[in-house]
């Protein structure tokens, strides 16, 4: 009785200490860089364009192409990822070949970025003509992040019970209106946390965009989906490791990292708040 | 009690991939009487009932063979229009399964649905359909309440509200009552009782008791096969067959 007991609480301390340590970590990472990178941070340094070799001045436009190249992505991978999860899981029966779509949907967001990257400037920027551009870049985000809305979206899906389902065709729906009117608004929660998760991702990648369309450095803000762009993760890659002058560009670095985090961590909060006000409605 | 066949079924099969669940089966359901369907657990008597809205139609790897007649229509046949055969042949399930909305806008679903948009006409619907359901007294101040906050019994209710509000002709209960507890079931009871008067109604039940005081005609069922199927009263005073009566009598099931 003792013996188990100890076992039990020992047990219990093994669990807790591996999230202290977890959550520590997480701590003492996000201390350094706001340490090292709030200095840096002032209006304007968010608000204004790099100067002098990018050792002054702001990374407004890292930013802003950020902002964009994230938009794009959010136009192919919320509706496309949405539909097609729709269709997987009310629409398609249930044969081998639903099956392996499946698996290779859930095998494709395991591959690594870089090579979304290469096929993005093969099928993208030459074939499709798109150029190193906002659209390329933004598009091949938009397929890498897809296998996770496509997921995110279905397991929402199968959240809402099959009753409901039911109960609708069976006071004469079409199928479409069972879906439409009593299964998306209580899935529409899960998929909406799902994707926007998804594209705090994609936001923060640089291995898909450096081929695409991101800038090493332009000295004026994109005009149009075609133009290229600077973005945070990449701009920062380059801070930290591409300039000529490393020293005087370290702070800055530092700063770009705390707002590139500000900024994911802002659209995972964003996915909480709204996952939690449409819980509110749902009562099951 | 003769009366127009509203349903007739000839010789209905019907298959979850290879194992037969329904047996050559064949039965009339009359109009505005209420025809009970008893059985021990995995006779194919909620399985049958589910073809008469063709609710199967939605479960994979299902096919069915024979005949079903809707007044003197075939209701198996391609062209015919699943979702008006829904409307005229409501359901009514095993579990309450109320929608995550208002009372009010549960019942008005099958209404809207249907494209009714006039607030008036809404209302009056939906006032009529709670009062057949016998609800109308209990919810009449909270219509606007969410539906899950109705007891289980009261949520029944609801759904046969629900199922009334669009005008079927034939109303299918899927052991109604297997969720709820004794006086919220025999308020259904009686509910289903007054409701022949208007509609024709099917019920399936495990519950014999159920089926001898709700029903004017009983089929009992084992194995997909009717046993037999003759009017509530010889079925359960008089049976013609050994099974039949070992089972009402309790004997098994």
């Amino acid at each position: 009785m003792k013996r188990r007991s100890v076992i039990q609480f020992l047990g219990f301390m093994a669990l807790r200490v591996c999230l202290y340590l977890v959550l520590a970590a997480l701590m003492v990472f996000l201390y350094d860089i706001g340490k090292k990178g709030g200095g840096a941070i002032s209006w304007e340094f968010l608000s204004k364009m790099p100067r002098r070799g990018m050792t002054e001045g702001g990374i407004f436009p890292a930013i802003y192409g950020t902002f964009l190249v994230t938009m794009v992505t959010a136009l192919l991978a919320v509706p496309m990822g949405m539909f097609a999860a729709i269709y997987l899981n009310e629409y398609a029966k249930q044969t081998r070949i639903t099956r392996l779509i499946r698996l290779s949907i859930r095998n494709l967001s395991g591959v690594p970025s870089i090579v979304y990257g290469l096929f993005g400037v093969i099928l993208f920027v030459n074939i499709f003509k798109f150029g190193t551009s906002i659209l390329s870049a933004g598009l091949t985000l938009g397929l890498m992040t897809l296998p996770w809305t496509i997921t995110a979206s279905e397991e929402a899906l199968k959240t809402v019970p099959n009753s409901y389902r039911e109960g609708a065709l069976a006071l004469g729906a079409t199928k479409w209106q069972s879906i439409r009117t009593n299964v998306l608004p209580y899935a529409l929660s899960g998929m909406l946390t799902g994707t926007v998760l998804g594209l705090a991702r994609a936001a923060g990648e640089t291995a898909p965009i450096m081929f695409t369309g991101a800038a090493f450095a332009l000295p004026f803000l994109p005009k149009s989906l075609s133009d290229q762009f600077m973005a945070l993760p990449y701009h920062l890659y380059i801070m930290a490791t591409q300039h000529h002058d490393l020293a005087k560009a370290r702070p800055l670095a530092y700063g770009t990292a705390l707002v590139l985090i500000v900024f994911v961590l802002g659209m995972n909060m964003t996915a909480v708040v709204l996952r939690w006000r449409l819980r509110r409605k749902r009562k099951f | 009690m003769s009366s127009r066949p509203k349903i007739e079924v000839r010789n209905l099969n019907f298959y979850y991939g290879a194992k037969p669940a329904v047996k050559d089966l064949s039965l009339v359901c009359h109009e505005k009487k209420v025809t009970a369907l008893i059985g021990p657990s995995g006779c194919g008597k909620s399985t049958f009932i589910r073809t008469l809205n063709r609710m199967n139609d939605v479960v994979a790897g299902t096919r069915v063979e024979g005949q079903i007649l809707l007044d003197g229509e075939s209701i198996l046949a391609p062209k015919v229009d699943v979702v008006e055969l829904r409307r005229r042949v409501g359901m009514v399930f095993q579990r309450p399964n109320p929608f995550p909305k208002s009372i009010y806008d549960n019942v008005a679903y099958g209404l809207r649905i249907n494209g009714l948009r006039d607030r008036d006409r809404l209302d009056e619907i939906i006032e009529k359909s709670l009062k057949e359901a016998a609800l109308w007294e209990e919810v009449r101040d909270r219509l606007r309440e969410n539906a899950f906050a109705l007891s289980g019994g009261q949520q029944q209710r609801l759904c046969i509200a629900r199922t009334l509000a669009v005008n079927p002709e034939v109303v299918l209960f899927d052991e109604p009552c297997s969720a709820i507890d004794p006086i919220a079931t025999a308020k259904i009871e009686d509910l289903i009782q007054r409701m022949k008067k208007d509609y024709t109604v099917v019920i399936v039940t495990h519950n014999m008791q159920q089926a001898a005081r709700v029903s004017d005609y009983t089929a009992f069922l084992m194995m997909g096969e009717v046993i037999e199927f003759g009017e509530t009263n010889s079925i359960f005073t008089a049976p013609a067959n050994k099974l039949t009566e070992d089972y009402i009598t309790g004997r098994f099931g």
